[in-house]
This record gives structure tokens, sequence and C-alpha cells, in this order.
């Protein structure tokens, strides 16, 4: 099909890397800019900037970190990438390192993904071995490590700063920002943080050069996309997509015709409604860390919201009142609705404190958190409104024995 | 928890700050190897803990509580993990997690008696295209239904040898 591609499928083993080492550090972070990469993982910063706040920086100590904490629900393209990518990922890491001058790289990898760590470690320790790795790699003088560092379950260390927290022996809650982990970041070293799926892009961009990855995608979001889709669809699996493809095309590649509505960017991205299939994919639009999960017409969508309002109560960590208090509300909201007991009121005030969350928490987490909430309240009034209790309690209202 | 225990452990913990040089960074990597070993960070434990680090237990009790794989009480031999995000819960998570409940005689949160089977719910395992999805401790489990549970499940209790089956009799009589 004309819609899926497989840019980044074939790489040579160091050879991305060793294009990287035989120019300079700023050679690196202009090709990486030429390309016009912005980060994989949902927020969408221009790696190339993050490269160089972090490059310009005087530290004899510095980090880049992996994150490998692929969390966001719906989201299993890294799980691929992990297993099958290692050589562009480890090159990425390293070209990375290399750029900014850190002499670590710490891949943050989710305690969920346990099983996939003694592979890691074996092909690092080929690297070491094949001198992609170490002391004066590729006989380059440069300097690099990488090594494996596991979370323990908690989403919200998929934030930045939280990762670094919890690198850091602590609970992973969210820092202030500013400072930024790029001037003050992992034991207070500038750091780097990037997807697995922005590293791997960044080795193929340093291999082909950046004119190749932008003759993929639109101006504002350059190359290719990897999307996990799972859901209603008959063809679940990740798919790279150029970026700025519709909607309705990604239905038309899983097998999803009949959706009533896309999840878009997982538990804290969008649902949109097939009313807006046509919208796109991409920077300029809707941007993701790629999680597309497909309901069919006969999903329940506040069956959705409440899976996902579940989900943020017990993610949450509890750190800014507006994301701690604001989710039960909203979860209790959703309750009401499903047995019919919620005026429009009410229902309003609810869709005010989303807002407010939206405004006012700390992190990524809280500020999306009501996201699905309203869109759902919004595009799907003539549903969720005046339900009769039976549909409120029927097969999919009850989830008995969750623990809390 | 005997004497001679507590001097083991007490040991062992301080290997793991020699190994990670009393640095609060390797808090996590230190309690992730104790958690696996012992199926819980005990008071004992994150007392040492703090006390190899220099920081203090309410710190590691902190942090111990923040993750959901660490847990100050102790879990079965086996956690399974069943993940409860929407495309498992599509793909029939709910009946999964009451076939579960029958063939352990438990609800979620709980431990079986025999203490080998704690059952749990998790977040988005990233197994979306192949849900339901579990684990096991560290084993995934893709597209499982009712009647692979009860399967899956006979494979850990044979794991545990003839010992187990004479702690579940027990535990059932009692």
């Amino acid at each position: 099909m004309a819609n899926v591609v497989h840019i980044m499928e074939r790489y040579e083993p160091g050879s991305g890397l060793k294009k990287a080492l035989s120019q300079s550090r700023q050679d690196v972070i202009r090709t990486v800019r030429e390309s016009g990469i912005k980060g994989r993982g949902g927020a969408g910063f221009p790696t190339a900037v993050k490269w160089n706040l972090c490059a310009v920086v005087q530290s004899e100590k510095k980090f880049i970190v992996c994150n490998a904490d692929e969390g966001e629900p719906g989201t299993f393209k890294d799980r691929l990438l992990l297993a099958e990518r290692t050589d562009a990922l480890f090159d990425g890491i390293t070209i990375g390192g290399y750029a900014i001058g850190a002499k670590l790289g710490i891949i943050y990898l989710r305690a969920e993904y346990t099983y996939m760590r003694p592979g890691l470690e074996a092909k690092l320790a080929e690297r070491r071995t094949s001198g992609l790795l170490g002391t004066s790699i590729l006989g380059s003088g440069c300097n690099f490590d990488i090594e494996v560092r596991m979370g323990a379950g908690a989403y919200v260390c998929g934030e930045e700063t939280a990762l670094i927290q919890s690198l850091e022996g602590n609970r992973g809650e969210p820092r202030n920002r500013p400072p930024y982990p790029v001037n003050t970041g992992l034991v207070g070293a500038p750091t780097s943080v990037n997807n697995v799926e922005t590293l791997i892009a960044c080795a193929h961009i340093l291999a082909k050069g950046p004119e190749w990855f932008r003759k993929f995608g639109t101006e504002a979001s350059t190359g290719t996309k990897l999307l996990s889709i799972s859901g209603d669809c008959k063809k679940p699996g990740v798919y790279e997509v150029p970026w700025g493809i519709s909607l309705a095309d990604v239905i038309d590649l899983c097998g999803g015709e009949g959706a009533k509505a896309v999840q878009v960017g997982g538990a804290s991205g969008r649902t949109v409604p097939a009313a807006q299939f046509r919208r796109k994919l991409g920077f300029e639009d809707l941007a993701t860390g790629g999680s597309i999960i497909i309901i069919g017409p006969e999903r329940d969508l506040l069956d959705v919201a409440e899976n996902f309002l579940d989900f943020f109560v017990e993610e949450s960590c509890g750190q800014c009142t507006p994301c701690r208090e604001g989710n039960p509300k909203l979860l209790e909201g959703v309750q009401l609705l499903k047995h019919g007991k919620c005026s429009i009121g009410y229902l309003r005030e609810l869709q005010g404190l989303g807002r407010t969350m939206q405004a006012a928490s700390k992190c990524g987490l809280g500020q999306s958190s009501a996201n699905a909430f309203l869109d759902i309240t919004e595009h799907f009034r003539s549903e969720i409104l005046g339900r009769v209790s039976e549909r409120g309690q029927g097969s999919g209202a009850r989830e008995q024995g969750r623990a809390s | 928890m005997l004497a001679t225990e507590r001097e083991s452990l007490r040991h062992e913990i301080a290997e793991l700050a020699e190994k990670f040089e009393h640095k609060r960074d390797g808090m996590m990597p230190m309690l992730e190897t104790i958690q696996e070993k012992y199926r819980c960070v005990s008071d004992f434990a994150m007392q040492e803990v703090a006390r190899q680090l220099g920081v203090f237990p309410t710190e590691v009790y902190g942090v111990v509580s923040f993750y959901s794989f660490l847990s100050t009480e102790p879990k079965g031999k086996f956690v399974i993990r069943l993940c409860r995000t929407l495309s498992c819960d599509f793909a029939g998570k709910r009946e999964v997690a009451r076939q579960l409940e029958n063939e352990l005689g438990i609800r979620f949160g709980e431990t079986t008696k025999d203490r080998l089977f704690s059952l749990e719910y998790c977040n988005c395992l990233g197994m979306c295209d192949n849900g339901p999805a579990l684990l096991v401790n560290n084993d995934v489990y893709t597209r499982v239904h009712p009647e692979l549970v009860s399967d899956i499940l006979e494979k850990y209790r044979r794991m545990f040898g003839p010992a187990s089956q004479l702690e579940e009799m027990e535990a059932h009589h009692a």
C-alpha cells in the first residue's frame, strides 16, 4: 500500500555512527537539525535543539538517556524496536552521546519489559567486543558506554524529569521546569532524554543524510512515524507511515472500517470522532507518540473514558492538586453519566474542571489526563446523556474486584 | 524473621551498597534486587538500605511505596499481572480476570494462602496487538483466553515442585 513505508527497516550496523564520528559534534547536530526531526515520544520537541542546548553547556559530566519507559496505553512500537532494531538504537544513543559530549548513555527500561533486558545486555557486550562501544570507539578517540537501568512500574516516569528522579533513586515525581534537564538533569549534570524511536531515526539520518529523511512527511513534520495500532481492527500491529497521513487512511490500513472513534495518542491523547477522520497525523494537527486505538461501533465511550480515568487516578503521582483531585472527580462523573444521573449543569462543571486540569497541572500527565473526557463529552453527547440505568449497568460497566 | 536471616540480609544489602558505592542513585537497583529475592522490601530491609545510603528510612519507604513493582508486604512466588488497558479490555480481559479469580480462589490484590500466586492488575504491557496480555513475574503471555488460564497456572504450580502440593493441601484444609 502506498501509505506504508519502510525507511527505518534496513540499517547497516555502525554506518550512522561511523559517519557521525568522522564529523565534528556541531556538524552532527547540524545534520540532525537539517532533517527537521522532532521528538517521537509525543511532545515533539526538536531533537537538534535539545542536543545543542546540552552540547553548549560546559560540564565534565553529561548524560544521554534513552527513554524506553513505553507506558502510554496502546503503545508498543518500542517493544519491537528494542527487540529488532538494537543496532540502530545503540548507534543512535552513541551518536547523541558524541554530539552532546556525554561519556555514558543510560537506557531506562520499564519494569514490564524486564524480559528484554538479557537481550539488550548481550548486544551491548557484543558491541564492546567489536569496538562500537567502550574506549576510542572505531578508533576515533571517543569514549562511550551504555548501561541499562530498570524502572519499577510507574507510568509517570515516562515524563523526562520524573524519569531522572527515578534514576536518582527517588519517587518518580516530575520536577518543575525550568531548569530543564539539558542544563540540570541526572545528578545535576546536563542530560538529554530521547525516545527510542527518535534515536533510531537519528542513526538513519546520519547514515543516509537529512535530505533523504525530509523526502517523507510534511514541512513541519518530517520523516515517518511508527504507529502502534490496536483495538477494533482486523490487522493490529506496528506500521511505519509518513507524517501527514489521514486517520481515514490509517483505518484503511489496519482494517478498522466502521470505527466510530479513534483514540490518538493513548490515554493522554485525543478521542477523534468519525466526522473528523479527515484529520491528519502530524505536529500541525494530531501530534502523537504513535498510539492508535480503533474504537468500533459497538463500544461504549463511557467505558473508554472510565478505563482511562481509572488509569490516571492510579498513575497520578499525587504531587499537584489539579491532577490528584481532578481525576477522581472526573471518574466519578463518568460513573454518574453511566447511571444516567448527571445533570447538564454538573457535566458543565466537570468540563470546566477538566480545562482547569489542562491549564494548571504540573506535568504532562495531569495536563492531558482530561483530554479523553473532554473529547467524549463534547463529541458524543447523544450517546452519553440521559442514559437509562440498565445500559449503565450492562456487561461493560462493571469491573468486579478491581485492585485499587 | 530469624536473627540469622536478618544477619544475612544485612550482609547482602551491605554488599549491594558497596557495588553502588553507597550512592543514592543505586537505590532503585538495590530495591529491585531485594524485591526479586525476598518478594518484598521489608521494614528491616528498608532500614538497612537507608543506613547504607545515609538517608532516612522514610525516604526509602517513600520510594518503595511509589512503584507498583515494589512492595512492603510479601508477594506470592509468582506475581500475575493482568493488563487492564483499553485494547486488552476490548480483547476480552474481563473474562480472563474472572477465570483467574476462579482458578486461584482469590480476588485481585490478594495472594493465595500457599503464597504461590499474587493477582494484580497492571497498566499497559505493550502487547496491545496481542491482547489480552498478562505477566507472570517476567514471563509474558499474549492472546490469553479463559481456557488457557489453568494451563498457565499449572505450569507454575509444577515449577514449585512437590513441596508446594503439600502446602497447598494444608492451605486447603486450613
